[in-house]
């Protein structure tokens, strides 16, 4: 994980690689890396297509020195402020391109299929992929998508662009040596340039001691909605960069719990093999959540203070009875639990200078089911109409215990205690659902919005409750049964 | 044959405006909008921004030097507004500045106050009230009155369609750089630079020849670029007179998806009338085109809906009536297809409703009718070359319709969580410009005396590859590498007159163009081959690949030694050649004539599933047969086949646009307008060229492609329809794009939609 780190001050030398060159600048951190790469750099291979990570057009890796390699994840660099790569490694289009001119591997594939029309967006479908040839174990097709799912293209419909990875993965799967370091791989087949290997040892010279979190800072945990809402107000703003407090970026079982570090992002939850031993739809349901150039700067942090009523991650853990471990600027240290932490419409009990240091529930019983269901106008990148989790544990006749989230339909992620108590005790039946969910009609509240109508809504919200239980327990449950 | 750009594209080193070095005293604009959809503007002070830090000036209506008007068809549409405004995003004011963040953050201080006028966003209220553009058009064939006594069948219906938004990765952008002697120099994002010049030459008030308009690609433009990158282009070019210093304009997303133009909104009531048999009979429409606030190109789309009403069918009896309709929202405008697949969308419908009353599938009903050869359009036209059949049935022998029956019935039996429906989409699309002097382009072809081709021509490449195929049919006319020729900047100082890079018709006119000019070129180089030979008969000499032959024999004169001997000899090496399209007729009067030079064909297949319990739907599998004559670059052809196929899907489906009752647009961010994505693509995706089907009215025998294959996107409609009558027997359909997962829903479990 990263090491050096920059506190809290607006205006600072900051020091970086950008490709193979060392950056010393005085920009603000707060300046994001796409306007500072375009603008100050002259680097124009990264486009500027929204400024809001809806489009991938600005894709760029970034890379942190982790031990004695460096971990690269393709992010929205219209979302990343500048203060936020002190000490890390910043890989653009012109990073990856071969010094004669000629094109590498995965530009190459790209033109054979003729995957770009206007071109504009195709250097962040490049970035993407290069960070999938970095990263995915067995360079599957899946993996592929999953990491260009961020990535929009307007002209060809994507339909060349899948013929050009699937190409890719065929070729690169076979010359796969999954036993040599990946990185010289990628050197000898030329997807990354041999200057990439030096890397690590150029990042070790930025190591330097943090400065202490200055009280009135803003806390980027990611950024990725902040930066959206009020860029031009962060600009100039005193910062602190949650991803720099590396020791808070963790997943991990201590006793009886779960424990999620305060600066663990989206994709980590998703990528986690013990998120995915204890819920096994784990990576389908992380999947629905933004994409993987969000996923990598958002923090599951950020999503539960950030405080929408559609938080795709506060609503997967809202029915696991997590509490979150609150630290203030001074060091005092308090527990909330999350259902309660819900004040009003995007207010929450937690003060200025206080930090999500740790979310912790404990580890569902081994019996104990889970469900996340998400309705969006798209399936993938996109907010949801409604959404909801459901935590049950049964034995296989009397449901014993169940918890019910649901988003989308209140001012606030709502844990569904009326339902809940609707359920447990109940007969594991259609019957028993069917009544929660008339009782789940009564605890909501939704409004007419681009999302849908609140009628939309409720209906939305009661079918995903019937689709928790038929897809945990389909011997038990059928649309027709339910209907 | 690989595209040559796409070798930059994927270094990131092809340069789009925004890639441009910048200026010394570059100035930035921020436009001050209309936050109400309509009303009176009674005070606009701009006092406050204009001593703000880092402001050159606040521009409105009253620096304007020349006229304060850049409507292309109909003089409705002010610069910056005077008096009232009509729409969100009616431009009232300019702040130029020395940064981007300056320009912006003094536009917070432009004072306005607008007393607010009533609003109308729904064409069908605009028609009452008498706010059309022009007349409503009709064009009729046979008589409808008469024919539906002869129907076993018939009904009628409405069927609505939303808007699109283009979501071109490159927002709307201009830079103007003033030059000597009163000259303006246009860098603009511009599918029609001949438009931006002529509006920017009323604007400041100077002759066309003062205004050069210049480009080399757009990042993305599907018709959004064709008259809406005028305003902006225009702003830039008067911020740069009013203060004598270079100027740039690029709108950021939430402008641009908030502000500028889109698809167009139709509500249309059909009637339809059938044989027992499934044999049309009769049709008849009314299309209350929602045109927005200005005329824009309104008009023209209009035009083509009627064209296309019919779409690939033979109907001996119609009657279909357009009007275009004011409201106050947005511009609405080009958009790929340009009304024809609002046309299609409406007949498409009626087949499927009455295919329902039939009790037969819409298939069965769609190939009965499917246009022959001769057949005669409503519009006065016969089918030449017609394919509508071919490719019906060439899709068909390729995808047995039966067994694709026969597995989905049983899949839908065996399955109550998801159901699966398929349908067919048939097309025939008119290419040409239907404002017919619009048909006509140029090239400007040198050969340099090293060998070296270099073109410039009308064309704007936006993606769409017209610039390599036109290299290619330079290439193939001289019987040269390629690797010779580069093409040119857009300039409309190299080639004047342009018409815009729409209809498809780019790579039509500009090759043809570049063909004419080369053929010229050509016979002089011949000419000079027969004096370099000692031959006296410059008709015996032929290059072919580069080597000069004469009578029949190799020589060993080749391309490179001939043109610089030729240059020695004074040969006049460069030419500028002209094309009009022959033989376009239409009279308005009597709404006939033959507009369209020819048809573009094709039939798609399109298989979906529908969730049940969650109310949502993928799509399987997509089969393409395409009439694309003989195509000059397969790669390019099939991308764009594929790319407006998946726009015609997003359109239908995803794609949605929302309006509070005061007219203010619901959708301000990508986060909430929704294009395909690359999960959203179906898995299987073929496509099959029509073979034999040489085109002789295009360059080279082949056909347009644009447009065309957007409209097979149509048939995702009602292939998720399908699936819902599987859902919902006897249910009764409806007809209201975009399907999206809450329409879905509410078709399922009966909530209001």
């Amino acid at each position: 994980m990263c090491r050096s780190a920059q506190w809290g001050v607006a205006i600072i030398m900051l020091g970086f690689l950008l490709n193979n060159d060392v950056i010393s600048t005085e920009q603000p951190a707060g300046k994001v890396v796409l306007d500072y790469i375009r603008r100050d750099e002259r680097k124009t291979g990264t486009k500027e297509g929204c400024k809001e990570g809806e489009c991938g057009a600005c894709t760029v890796l970034l890379g942190c020195l982790s031990g004695k390699k460096v971990v690269y994840r393709n992010v929205a660099s219209c979302l990343v402020p500048l203060g936020d790569v002190a000490g890390r490694h910043v890989v653009t289009i012109e990073g990856v391109n071969k010094p004669d001119g000629s094109l590498n591997p995965v530009q190459q594939a790209f033109v054979d299929e003729g995957a770009t029309q206007c071109g504009f967006c195709t250097p962040g479908f490049i970035m993407s992929l290069t960070a999938f040839f970095l990263n995915s174990p067995d360079l599957s097709f899946e993996d592929a998508l999953d990491a260009v799912d961020g990535n929009v293209c307007r002209c060809t419909g994507h339909v060349a662009i899948r013929k050009a990875i699937a190409n890719l993965c065929a070729e690169y799967r076979k010359r796969l040596d999954p036993a040599r370091d990946r990185l010289e791989q990628l050197v000898e087949w030329e997807i990354v340039q041999p200057w990439m290997k030096d890397v690590p040892a150029r990042l070790g010279a930025f190591a330097a001691d943090k400065p202490a979190r200055e009280r009135d800072a803003i806390v980027v945990a990611g950024g990725t909605d902040a930066f959206v809402q009020r860029p031009e107000a962060l600009r100039h703003a005193k910062l602190a960069f949650l991803s720099q407090q590396t020791e808070l970026s963790y997943i991990r079982e201590e006793g009886g719990s779960i424990v999620i570090g305060g600066g663990t992002t989206v994709e980590d939850l998703r990528r986690s093999d013990l998120f995915a031993s204890i819920f096994p739809d784990n990576v389908r349901n992380l999947n629905l959540v933004s994409s993987t150039i969000m996923r990598n700067r958002a923090t599951v942090a950020g999503n539960i203070v950030n405080a929408s009523p559609i938080a795709d991650i506060t609503i997967m853990l809202l029915v696991l009875g997590c509490t979150l471990d609150i630290e203030s600027h001074e060091g005092t240290r308090r527990q909330v639990s999350l259902d309660r932490l819900y004040k009003g419409y995007k207010q929450l009990d937690l003060i200025s200078g206080e930090l999500i240091t740790a979310i912790r529930f404990p580890k569902p019983v081994a019996a104990a089911r889970y469900s996340f269901e998400k309705v969006s106008q798209r399936e993938f990148l996109d907010i949801a109409s409604a959404n909801t989790a459901l935590l049950v544990e049964t034995d296989g006749k009397t449901i014993s215990r169940a918890l019910v989230s649901a988003g989308g339909v209140a001012p606030v992620p709502l844990l569904l205690e009326k339902t809940a108590a609707a359920l447990t005790g109940k007969p594991l039946s259609p019957a028993t659902v069917k009544a929660a969910a008339v009782v789940m009609a009564g605890e909501i509240a939704p409004i007419d919005d681009v999302r849908g109508t609140a009628a939309y809504k409720r209906t939305l919200l009661r079918q995903l409750m019937y689709a928790h239980w038929i897809k945990l327990f389909p011997a038990e449950f059928s649309l027709e049964a339910l209907a | 044959m690989k595209n040559f750009d796409t070798m930059m594209h994927v270094r990131g080193e092809s340069i789009f405006i925004d890639d441009l070095p910048e200026w010394a005293e570059l100035q930035h604009l921020a436009v001050v909008f209309s936050n109400v959809a309509h009303g009176t503007i009674k005070r606009l002070d701009v006092s406050r921004a204009a001593a703000a830090p880092g402001v050159t000036r606040v521009i409105t209506a009253a620096d304007i030097p020349g006229e304060n008007q850049i409507g292309g068809i109909f003089p409705d549409e002010p610069l910056l507004a005077e008096g009232s405004v009509h729409f969100v995003g009616d431009p009232l004011a300019i702040v130029v500045a020395r940064t981007r963040e300056e320009a912006y953050a003094a536009r917070r201080l432009v004072e306005f106050e607008i007393d607010p006028l009533p609003v109308v966003t729904d064409p069908r209220e605009s028609f009452k009230n008498g706010t059309l553009i022009q007349p409503p058009r009709t064009f009729a064939l046979g008589d409808t009155d008469k024919a539906w006594a002869d129907c076993d069948l018939v009904i009628e219906g409405t069927a609505e369609n939303g808007g699109q938004e283009h979501f071109y990765l490159e927002t709307q952008i201009a830079v103007a750089v003033p030059q000597e002697n009163g000259e303006m120099k246009l860098i603009s994002s511009t599918q029609s630079p001949t438009v931006v010049q002529k509006a920017a030459a009323r604007v400041l008030g100077v002759p066309q020849h003062a205004v050069e308009v210049e480009l080399k690609r757009l990042g993305g433009a599907f018709g959004g670029k064709e008259d809406q990158a005028t305003a902006w282009a225009v702003m830039a070019a008067l911020a740069a007179r009013v203060t004598g210093k270079p100027a740039k304009i690029c709108l950021d997303r939430r402008e641009d998806i908030t502000f500028t133009g889109k698809r167009h909104p139709y509500s249309t009531d059909f009637k339809i009338g059938l044989k027992k048999d499934g044999t049309i009979v009769a049709f008849q429409a009314m299309y209350y085109q929602n045109s927005g606030a200005v005329a824009d190109l309104s008009t023209s789309i209009l035009e083509r809906t009627l064209y296309h009403a019919t779409n690939s069918y033979n109907i001996p009896h119609v009657r279909v009536t357009a009007a275009a309709c004011y409201t106050n929202l947005h511009p609405y405008t080009a958009f790929r297809g340009f009304g024809g697949p609002q046309g299609m969308y409406v007949i498409e419908s009626a087949i499927r409703q009455a295919a329902e009353k039939l009790g037969l599938p819409a298939h069965v009903i769609q190939r009965k009718n499917l246009l022959k050869e001769g057949d005669l359009f409503p519009y006065g036209q016969y089918t030449e070359r017609c394919q509508a059949e071919r490719t019906w049935d060439e899709l068909v022998a390729r995808q047995d319709l039966s067994a694709l029956q026969k597995r989905i019935d049983q899949y839908n039996a065996s399955h109550t969580d998801s159901k699966k429906g398929f349908a067919l989409m048939p097309i025939c699309f008119g290419i040409s410009f239907t404002t017919l002097f619009l048909n006509q382009a140029g090239a400007l072809v040198h050969v340099y005396a090293d060998g070296s081709v270099t073109v410039s021509t009308g064309v704007v490449e936006m993606g769409q590859g017209v610039h390599m195929k036109i290299m290619q049919v330079i290439a193939r006319t001289l019987s040269i590498d390629v690797r010779r020729v580069h093409t040119q900047t857009t300039n409309t100082f190299k080639v004047a007159n342009t018409s815009p890079t729409a209809a498809s018709s780019g790579a039509d006119m500009n090759g043809k163009a570049a063909e004419i000019a080369c053929s010229e070129i050509l016979g002089r180089l011949k000419t000079a081959a027969a004096a370099i030979l000692g031959h006296n008969n410059p008709g015996d000499i032929q290059i072919r690949d580069e080597v000069v032959w004469c009578e029949g024999r190799e020589t060993q004169l080749k391309w490179k030694e001939l043109v610089q001997k030729a240059y020695l000899m004074k040969t006049n090496m460069s030419a500028y050649g002209h094309y009009a399209v022959p033989n376009l007729t239409f009279d308005k009067t009597k709404e006939k004539g033959r507009p369209f030079a020819y048809h573009v064909y094709g039939t798609a297949l399109i298989e979906a599933t529908v969730d049940c319990i969650r109310g949502t739907y993928r799509f399987d599998a997509v089969h393409m047969v395409h009439d694309i004559g003989r195509s000059i670059n397969e790669l390019i052809d099939e991308g764009q086949v594929y790319g407006a196929l998946m726009q015609g899907i997003g359109w239908v489906t995803m794609e949605e646009l929302l309006y509070s009752k005061e007219g203010k647009p619901l959708v301000d961010s990508l986060s909430k307008y929704k294009v395909p994505d690359m999960r959203f693509t179906p898995e299987t995706v073929s496509l099959h060229f029509l073979e034999n089907a040489d085109n002789p009215y295009a360059v080279m025998n082949s056909k347009a492609v644009g447009e065309p294959p957007l409209m097979y996107g149509i048939g995702a409609y009602f292939a998720v329809l399908n699936a819902l009558a599987a859902a919902r027997p006897g249910r009764e359909l409806f007809f209201s794009a975009p399907l999206t997962p809450k329409k879905v829903l509410s078709f399922l479990y009966g909530e209001a939609r």
